[in-house]
């Protein structure tokens, strides 16, 4: 089970802070296309962080790890 | 007691604490930095602002700012503090202070700051006007990523 936390907009779009996708292991870029297909999301302005770390679009998210889909950051 | 440095916090923030943190002798110079929340966004009113923020990363993401300015200014010392939740027009949204031994490096130091949240620290305002509210930085207001992540974000040196 991969643990999804949602954001800002998408949080609101998605209805929920937190998502569960079940895979044992897939990329970053293949978890975004599913979320896109599954909740009609934008994502190509989102970045992905894997247990609090920034990730790239072919780094593996593996069963057990922590997702955020990051926004555009605002703060400041 | 270790103090914490890097903090997210839906709390007021006091400038004074997070100053008093990086006042050491060898600092000639203490900048302080306040973030606060602005009514008018070009021409729009803003009512008020709610940040939000993947807290534990975010902390992180502001240790690393911490980190990057130590290793441009080896000799300063920095404190950030960042405010969620709903916030009045006025009020405090974030403080940065760093203290440096001459003055010129605590004003680069906590400018590199501020821009650097900006960049890489995992925070969002929604903005509350009269006639709506919005998130920003969100889609419509386009700030794509090419690199697939925020500029800077892998640069170690």
């Amino acid at each position: 089970m991969i643990n999804v936390l949602c954001f800002a907009h998408l949080k609101e779009q998605i209805g929920k802070e937190q998502l569960e996708v079940a895979h044992e292991k897939l990329t970053v870029k293949q978890l975004l296309n599913e979320l896109q297909e599954k909740y009609a999301i934008q994502t190509d302005a989102l970045i992905v962080a894997v247990n609090e770390e920034y990730a790239d679009p072919e780094d593996l998210i593996q069963s057990g790890d922590t997702v955020a889909l990051i926004p555009p950051v605002s703060g400041g | 007691m270790l103090e914490r440095l890097f903090i997210v916090t839906d709390q007021p923030i006091s400038v004074e604490e997070v100053t008093k943190k990086v006042v050491r002798p060898e600092a000639g110079a203490v900048s302080s930095f306040i973030g606060t929340v602005r009514e008018y966004t070009r021409g729009r009113r803003t009512l008020s602002l709610t940040y939000e923020a993947y807290r534990s990363m975010a902390e992180k993401q502001l240790e690393k700012i911490g980190e990057e300015i130590s290793r441009q200014w080896p000799d300063a010392k920095t404190a950030i503090t960042h405010r969620t939740g709903h916030l009045a027009i006025s009020e405090i949204a974030v403080v940065i202070a760093v203290s440096t031994p001459h003055r010129k490096d605590a004003f680069w130091a906590s400018e590199y700051a501020i821009e650097r949240i900006k960049q890489i620290v995992p925070i969002w305002k929604k903005e509350h006007w009269e006639d709506g509210e919005q998130w920003i930085g969100n889609q419509l207001e386009t700030e794509v990523y090419p690199e697939g992540k925020p500029k800077g974000v892998e640069s170690h040196d």
